[in-house]
This record gives structure tokens, sequence and C-alpha cells, in this order.
């Protein structure tokens, strides 16, 4: 296989990025936010309908991260303030977002996008590292969102394990009891953290809809929030992880369409199943060899209530 | 200053009443958004309502809505019961359809009274091996099996969409992809003007009731359900329960692929479940894992879909609409949980909120 599969790997695998990127921020604070699907969904149609009307590419992407935003909001305000089951907040905050996405989706369909988009999102080639043999082709000739997963990638590693406030997040995650003790305001983290999961998750979306298919259909997701979220294990929560998960799945989300080419006797539909199965395979060799390192943090999926600590 | 105490001497009666009016308050919220579209929410409600119990027919029309989902509810508040986060119905649906469909397909000459039952079973150990698979993973190895039953979901999918455009393409269907329709001795008999899955819902509900509050099995899910460590104290085999226990809860979504292909659809496709087994996580959170209310609520969720078509042609209101009215009124409801197991108290002093 040639370069430009693993390049394409990168393009496919930067939705899924943004998204783990998120959901690991997210979980960080001690919130298992299941409506990554719901939240990319929010975003996509949001930045592809501002993109439309705006014209401008930074419109469309704030739009989609303020509809990402709003989608954590609402599950801020059910799971941190008022205490709700998480599980079941995130699964209602997909169902929503899925419908947001189909109801504001009307009509979008078959619309292209205005071409400022395309220039914008366009593949670049970065002086010097780009022409490294290899790492460039592949890593270093691509579109802006590309280059801003690797920053925002690095940056979420750093403030995760070289800041006062990381330390904060990560003692908010593991034993919140002993964070709030220590004073600090957990409610304040948890919302911070959650709505920044939501934003990347926007972005994600609308990276899909702007940049990777580029046009509006039904569901443009396909089930990508929920294989980010199993990916947010499969990384041990730990972001710098991110891009091996999100580049190896991006390669599996391609390898069906690409070995097409090569007229193997084997169904596109099989092939077509490659990401779901092997994130299931990933989800039990996890479980299988769990190690005190790569768990989850403590306090992941529990509510928090001073009273009862 | 607000004061958060927690409380556990609310009633069933104050409960019912917070619920209420948490769902009041939802469609309240959907209203602004009704009138944000130019139309005038009470009349839009009223041709819901109208859309839905107005004729004969549409009460027939919204009962047979109702029928999948208040089978694959009753499946999901089993596993909910356990804690297991089954969200894998709609691919149990999926599955549950195809195991019919195989026989139906195959042994169509068979008469009706051996083949619809071997279709039922069939189904249910299709769509109950769906669930078993990430179960004992879970129970095994503590797999996380939200995420697991959810890939399933889409393996399920693409099998059937292998199905419907390869070895089981309709041929005589001049190449549009599609599964053949159903012999006569396949499809479920009708009984008053609706499918028997109106009864055998029915049957269900009684039984399912019976069995979680009445049963040893049923009391050994609820305990695994509170802890798992208590269950094993007392002598459980808890992997056994969680893996028999989400079979049952996928053998019961199975059931419902199956009434769906061969009750309504006399076919098998793709677009088999129409997002019930996503609608059934929602209607069984809201009737707090009872089944007698899952019947009411999935009743009430089914009309709201039924309306959902009619205000679509009535008021050109897309049927997402209904989707997000389901997520709101869902949201809302979680949100009123709070005040069920929380009361907020004004303090007047000022040194009230530390100590």
């Amino acid at each position: 296989m040639d370069l430009s599969f693993f390049a394409a790997a990168v393009v496919a695998g930067t939705p899924l990025l943004y998204a783990i990127l998120g959901e690991l921020i997210t979980e960080k604070s001690g919130q298992l936010n299941l409506g990554v699907e719901g939240m990319m969904l929010m975003g996509a149609v949001a930045g592809f309908k501002a993109a439309l009307s705006s014209n401008s590419p930074y419109i469309a992407l704030i739009a989609a991260m303020t509809a990402g935003a709003a989608g954590a909001i609402i599950y801020a305000l059910l799971t941190v303030t008022l205490r709700a089951n998480q599980v079941v907040a995130g699964l209602t905050l997909t169902i929503f977002g899925a419908g947001v996405a189909s109801f504001a989706g009307q009509g979008l369909m078959g619309e292209t996008l205005p071409s400022a988009m395309k220039i914008f999102f366009s593949d670049f080639k970065i002086p010097l590292i780009g022409d490294i043999p290899i790492l460039g082709p592949v890593f270093f000739n691509q579109g802006i969102l590309v280059y801003a997963g690797y920053i925002l990638t690095i940056a979420a590693g750093l403030y995760v394990y070289r800041t006062q406030t990381g330390l904060n997040l990560r003692a908010v995650g593991e034993n919140t009891a002993a964070a709030d003790a220590a004073g600090i305001n957990i409610t304040l983290y948890k919302y911070v953290h959650v709505i920044t999961g939501g934003i990347l998750c926007g972005l994600s979306g609308a990276y899909l809809s702007l940049v990777y298919i580029p046009s509006w259909q039904e569901n443009v997701t396909s089930g990508r929030g929920w294989i980010a979220v199993a990916l947010v294990i499969f990384c041990k929560w730990n972001p710098y992880r991110v891009m091996v998960g999100a580049f190896l799945f991006g390669g599996l989300d391609i390898v069906g369409f690409r070995i097409q080419k090569y007229d193997y006797n084997i169904s596109q539909y099989i092939i077509d199943l490659l990401p779901y199965v092997v994130t299931i395979i990933i989800l039990i060799i996890v479980s299988i060899r769990k190690t005190h390192t790569g768990s989850a943090p403590a306090s992941l999926g529990i509510s928090y209530f001073r009273e009862e600590r | 200053m607000l004061r958060m105490t927690s409380r556990t001497d609310c009633t069933p009666r104050e409960a019912a009443l917070i619920r209420a009016s948490a769902i009041i308050l939802s469609l309240t919220a959907a209203s602004v958004f009704i009138m944000l579209q130019g139309h005038n929410p009470f009349s839009v409600y009223l041709s819901m309502i109208d859309g839905a119990f107005g004729t004969g027919y549409r009460i027939t029309e919204t009962i047979r809505k109702a029928i999948p989902l208040v089978i694959s509810s009753l499946g999901i508040s089993l596993a909910f019961r356990l804690r297991f986060w089954n969200i894998g119905a709609e691919g149990q649906i999926m599955m549950g359809a195809f195991g019919a469909t195989f026989f139906a397909l195959n042994f169509g000459n068979l008469p009706a009274p051996v083949l619809l039952p071997l279709m039922g079973a069939s189904s249910m150990i299709c769509g109950g091996l769906w669930g078993a698979i990430p179960a004992y993973f879970r129970a095994k190895f503590k797999t996380n099996e939200t995420i697991f039953t959810l890939m399933m979901n889409y393996i399920a999918l693409k099998w059937l969409t292998y199905l419907q455009y390869g070895p089981w393409k309709d041929p005589g269907a001049l190449g549009f992809p599609k599964i053949p329709g159903f012999p006569e001795n396949a499809v479920l008999p009708s009984f008053f003007g609706l499918h028997i899955g109106w009864i055998i819902a029915l049957i269900l509900v009684a039984v399912m009731h019976v069995f979680v509050n009445h049963t040893k099995r049923g009391y050994e899910i609820n305990v695994v359900g509170e802890s798992e460590n208590t269950g094993r104290y007392a002598g459980m085999n808890v992997r056994r329960v969680i893996v028999l226990t989400v079979f049952l809860s996928g053998a019961l979504c199975g059931l419902a692929g199956m009434i769906e292909a061969s009750g309504v659809n006399r076919t098998l496709s793709v677009e088999i479940t129409r997002g019930v087994g996503y609608t059934a996580i929602i209607t069984s959170w809201l009737s707090a894992l009872r089944a007698p209310v899952i019947a009411v609520v999935c009743i009430l969720f089914a009309a709201m879909i039924q309306g959902g078509t009619f205000i679509q042609m009535a008021f050109q209101i897309p049927q997402s609409a209904a989707q997000i009215l389901q997520g709101m009124i869902l949201f809302f409801v979680l949100g009123s949980e709070f005040f069920i197991r929380y009361r907020i108290s004004l303090i007047k002093s000022a040194e009230g909120g530390i100590r």
C-alpha cells in the first residue's frame, strides 16, 4: 500500500481525534458523557448550515463549537447540578442530538458548500518538516484542522500532566471528595471540562460535514461518536495516545474503500464491519488486561453530593 | 443562600406529581420551539392527540406502533434492573427479525401453527444471543457493555444490509434490493383488526410484573442489580444471573423484531426497527422499569410518534420533531428526579452555608 493510504488514514482519523480528546477531557473530570454522537451531529449540522449561510469558515466552526457546547451544557446541568444518572443523560443527549440534526438538516441534502470552505480547509505542506521522507507526506501535507488536531492533542497532554489545573482536574476525577476538601471548585471544574469536551465534539462533527464528506447526509457520524467513547478506554485516558487510536481507526475506516481496488472477493458490507468488530475486540482485550495505570478515573460516572461522601 | 439536603421521605404520590410536572414543563418548553416554527402549540398538540386517537383506525395504528415498543422496553427494563446498560435493543430487534425471516423464507410450506412458533423461538434465540455475547464478557471481564452492545447494533445493521443486497435479495424485484415477502403461513393472524402481537404484549407485561416482583429469579436480578457483592455473598451465581437475564432481555427484543417482520412488514428490511430500540431506552427509564407503567408510557410514546406523522402532514412539521420532543421530555424528567431525592431549602443566616 502506498503512502496516500496513510495520509488518508490521518484524514479519516481526525474527526475521531477531536471526539476522543473531547470525551477524554470530559471523563478526566469524572463525568461519563455518552452524548458524543449527539454533540457531533449537532456540531455537524450547525457547522454546515452556518457555512452555507455565512460563507465564512470561521463562523461555521464557531457555530459547530457552540452547538457542541450547548449539548454539553444540557448534559452538565442534568448530571452535575441535578445529579441525574450520567449514562441515561448521555444517551438522551445522543437521541436528542440526532433529532436536532435531522430536523435542522432538512433540505440540506445535495447543497454544495461555498468554495471559501474548500480553500480554507485545503491541504498545504508545512515548510521543512513537510519534506521529511514518509512522515512529511503522511502527516505534514494536510488541512488546517488536522494540524490543529496535533496541536490540541499535545496541548491537552501538557495541560493534564504538567499544569496545576490539570492536576486539580485529575484529582476531581479520581477522588472528588478529597478534591473538594482541598478547596477545588468541583462544580466549576466539571462544567468547564464537560463544555470543553462538547466544543471538541462539535468540531469533530463539523470536520465530517465540512471537510471529510463534505456534504450533508442523514447520520453523518455513523457511530463514530461511540467508537470515540470506546477509544478513550483504548487510549487509557492518556491524551498523548489519542493520536495512535484515532489514526489507527482512521485507517480501519477507509481500508474497505481502498481494498475494492484490489478486487478481492470480500463483500463490501463485511469489510464495513471492521471498525465495529475491532472496537469490540479492543474493549475485550483492555478489560482482560486491566492494569492499574490504564484504568478509568476512579470517580467516573458517579454523581458527587457533598453530604453523601 | 440555598442549601441542598438529601431526602428519603418522598411519597410515591409526591414523586408522581414531580414527574408529571416535569412532563408538563417539557411540553411547555417544546411549545416555545413550536412557536419559533410559526405554529400555535395548542393546535399542534391537539392535532397530535387527534392524529393518535381521533378515529378507530388511528387508535389501531397507535397500538400497532406501541407493540414493539412495549415488548422491547420490557426487555430493556430487565437488563437495566441489573444496571446492565443494554443499548443494543436495536441490534437485538434486527437479529430477532433475521431469525424469524430465516424460517419464513426457507420453511414457508410448513403450516402456520408450526411455522409461527418456530419463527418466534428462532427470533428469541437470535436476539437473546446478540445480548448474551456482551453480557458474557461483562460478567467475566467487566467489559464495558454500553459500547459493546452499541457496536453490536452496527454489526446487525451491516449484516441485514448484506442480506438485503446480497444472498436474500428478491430475484423477482427487478434488481430492486429488497427481501421477498413472507408466505401467508408466516404472517401473524389478526384479532380485532390488529395482528395478535398486542395480545402477546399484554401477556408479557403481566408475566414480567409477576416475574420481577414475585419469583426467585426476579428477586436475584434485583439483588445483583443493587449490589453484585451482596448477590455473591448470598450465594447467587452472579455471572449466570447476568448472562441469563441479558439473554432474556435480548430475547424479548428479538421477539419484538419477529412481530414487526411478520405482523406488520411481512418481510425483512434494514428499516425494520424504525428506531424502536432507542426509543425503548427512554420509555423503560421513564417507567422506572415497572412493567405496568411501561405499557402506559409506551402507548403515550406511540401516540406521540403516530401524532407526529399526522402533524407532519397537517403542519409540515418534520417527523424528527417528535424525536426532539421525546428527548426533551426525558431531559426534564431526568432533571426532576433531583427533586425526588433532594430538598432545597432557603437558609437565612449568613454563616449558614459553611460549618
